[in-house]
């Protein structure tokens, strides 16, 4: 059995993502309590699988390796991973929280040795690169992984696989038996910062996300250009493992849009922006990127990125909303539609079309198991009749990770001062 | 008519937006489209031959104040009514309606293109088909075909005549209605009771936007 200390001074953190983790972070370090409760079996969450990040172009793993190093010198958080919220009860400053736990079937003996995956032959879809491969059932999610612990996939259970896993496991580290918990413990205060998810593409019909295979969505564009992705960090195409030097980039796709995501997603311009570096870093002058816009939203202090993408030779900008995606002989995807300026109709191909697709929540504001307020797009509100759950990141609102990351510490001001009152009640 | 027209230029002054908006049906939503260019796109006539204005493009220059463009173009009148454009708007803009009340519009004050063929396909169906209630498909063919005269008329229809034969062979065509022998409605009166009522709503209404 799981055993968490928590009390109703305690501030419970939901999803450890760089929003849930800053917030975890901020109240630890002012003396708080917290419980980062994360669905996944590694922190760090959807930043960690982008390749590198705007508008320094770092890699996401430099500022995920600052923020693990403040978590383990930190005895105030406690984390759970492969654990999801399940229920909440009470009321501000004195909430009782189950939370379902998923077994790993790996103990804290793992060295993330990886013999376990030696021997494992059963395969599974690679999540952590949206799909795109496939991985051992006994696996580490990514190279950064926290905690660096390997997982045995449920679906080998009582298989042979597993008995080999176990076999294999020279510090006793599998264990086979363990099984699904529920706990309930006390908090304070709660901070829900669940992200977001892309919004799924083949609901697009006209683009054909499900039918073409070089028609691919920008999370997956990361994943191809990351070293530690699927394909070594080489821009290939699907259909036949072509390099893809021709690159158009589909802007709002499902954003902006009453018949799919009514808001601007705000970071997808800028995130194609991104991606053009991408190409070029590949090919060179010979990689060409064609970026298909409605208008472009450079929000606030990325007007200079934009200006640099803009001055760029290999980089065209088409005034349009793709009307239809079709192929042609050769598997190349065409994009057909009418350029705005001069009214003109075009059909070009292109090696691979990324559809910029823009968020929506993971958690739904109406799925969360307690009564929060939220727009109609499912983003929570901030709501001053129930002060006790708080919004942070990407599940109150499309955001980049330095926004996400100054919601949080918000939020976490909020979560405090909120223990801080029953505290000084209790003295 | 085009006293109306004169009148209506005078109102709105350099105003075209406001006159849609408050003239056209559905002239409201113009403002609303912001350019994506999805409508046009979609659109499956390509607009080749003859299509002055993408339906986007018509919705900029209105707000560009291009009155007589905009009114005496062809485009409104070249929509097929196949729906794409509106199920797909990212703005819900009811395009096809859109185009059609602006095109109802020209119409009314006497701007639509002369001789426009879908123009007069509309005028000449309406005709045919109230007057029974059920459309006499002989009598609306020959209005068509004969429309730009007796020798375009005869060519026209012997390119046709395996078609029509085919037709009255299935018994979807019966050349008696040529006499005027053709399917009826069984209340006509009733029938024509309606659209005088309808008619007469609409003028009100009419009466009444162009007064305001
Ligand atoms: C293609 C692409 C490129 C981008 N590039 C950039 C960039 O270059 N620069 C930039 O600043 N931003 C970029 N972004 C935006 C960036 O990814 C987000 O701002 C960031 O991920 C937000 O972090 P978050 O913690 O709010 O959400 P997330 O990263 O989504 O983290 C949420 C966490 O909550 C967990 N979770 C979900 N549901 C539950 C549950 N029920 N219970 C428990 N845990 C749960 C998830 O597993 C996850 O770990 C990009 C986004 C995309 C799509
Ligand atoms: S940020 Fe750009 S691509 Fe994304 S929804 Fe907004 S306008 Fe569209
Ligand atoms: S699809 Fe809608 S918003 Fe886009 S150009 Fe057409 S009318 Fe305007």
């Amino acid at each position: 059995m799981t055993s968490v200390v928590a009390t109703n001074q305690t501030i419970l953190v939901v999803g450890g993502g760089i929003s849930g983790m800053t917030a975890a972070l901020e109240a630890a370090e002012t003396g708080k309590q917290v419980v980062l409760v994360e669905t996944n079996p590694y922190l760090g969450g959807r930043t960690v699988q982008l390749y590198r990040y705007f508008p320094k172009m770092c890699h996401p793993t430099c500022g995920l390796e600052i923020n693990l190093r403040r978590l383990k010198a930190n005895p105030r958080i406690q984390v759970l991973t492969l654990a999801e919220v399940t229920g909440i009860s009470g009321s501000k400053g004195n909430y009782s929280v189950s939370v379902k736990l998923k077994p790993r079937y790996v103990n804290a003996n793992c060295t993330a040795c990886g013999e376990c995956g030696k021997v494992v032959q059963t395969e599974i879809a690679d999540e952590f690169n949206y799909n795109l491969g496939k991985i051992k059932a006994a696996y580490l999610p990514s190279s950064m992984a926290y905690p660096q612990r390997y997982v045995i996939d449920s679906s080998i259970i009582g298989t042979p696989d597993a008995e080999r896993a176990k076999a294999a496991c020279k510090y006793d580290a599998v264990d086979l038996e363990q099984e699904e918990e529920v706990i309930s413990l006390n908090a304070g205060a709660i901070v829900w910062a669940t992200g977001w998810q892309p919004y799924a593409a083949e609901k697009i019909v006209y683009y054909g996300y499900d039918r073409f295979p070089n028609v691919i969505t920008n999370v997956e564009f990361e994943r191809l250009a990351d070293p530690h992705g699927p394909t070594g960090g080489k821009i290939l195409r699907p259909s036949d493992g072509k390099e893809a030097r021709n690159v158009a980039f589909i802007q709002c796709a499902g954003s902006r849009d009453e018949n799919h995501l009514r808001h601007c997603s705000r970071f997808c311009c800028m995130g194609s922006l991104k991606q053009t570096h991408y190409v070029e870093e590949a090919f060179g002058d010979a990689g060409k990127s064609t970026i298909y816009y409605i208008d472009i939203r450079a929000i606030d202090r990325f007007e200079d990125f934009y200006q640099k993408v803009q001055a760029n030779p290999n980089v065209s900008f088409v005034k349009s909303k793709v009307a239809r995606i079709t192929q042609d002989k050769d598997g190349n995807p065409v994009c057909n539609g009418v350029n705005v300026e001069g009214y003109k109709r075009y059909a070009t191909a292109h090696d691979l079309v990324v559809l910029a697709v823009g968020m929506e929540p993971a958690v739904k504001g109406m799925d969360i198991p307690a009564d929060v307020m939220s727009d109609s797009s499912g983003f929570i509100m901030a709501d001053p009749a129930n002060a006790g759950i708080f919004g942070a990141g990407c599940a109150t609102n499309a955001l980049d990770v330095n926004r996400s990351v100054q919601s949080a510490t918000a939020a976490a001001l909020r979560a405090i001062q909120v223990v801080n009152k029953v505290a000084r009640a209790e003295v | 008519m085009s006293d109306l027209n004169q009148t209506m230029a005078a109102r709105y002054q350099n105003n075209f937006l406001k006159e849609i908006e408050e003239q056209a049906e559905m002239g409201e939503w113009v403002k609303m489209c912001m350019q994506c260019g999805l409508c046009s796109g979609s659109c499956p006539t390509n607009f080749q031959a003859g299509w002055d204005h993408p339906p986007q493009e018509i919705f900029m220059m209105i707000r560009a104040g291009k009155r007589d463009e905009v009114l005496k173009s062809n485009s409104m009148w070249m929509c097929t009514s196949c729906y794409n454009c509106y199920v797909r708007c990212p703005r819900k803009v009811p395009v096809t309606h859109v185009m059609h009340g602006i095109a109802e519009y020209a119409y009314r004050i006497g701007q639509s293109p002369k001789n426009q063929p879908t123009q007069h396909l509309s005028k000449t169906f309406w005709d045919n088909c109230t007057k029974t209630g059920r459309v006499n498909e002989v009598k609306l063919t020959q209005s068509l075909y004969f429309k730009d005269g007796i020798g375009a008329g005869i060519k026209k229809a012997m390119e046709m005549q395996a078609v029509a034969l085919g037709l009255v062979k299935a018994k979807r065509l019966n050349p008696l209605e040529a006499i005027g022998i053709a399917h009826k409605c069984k209340d006509i009166k009733g029938i024509q009771a309606m659209l005088a009522k309808a008619n007469e709503l609409e003028a009100q209404r009419k009466a009444e936007k162009a007064k305001a």
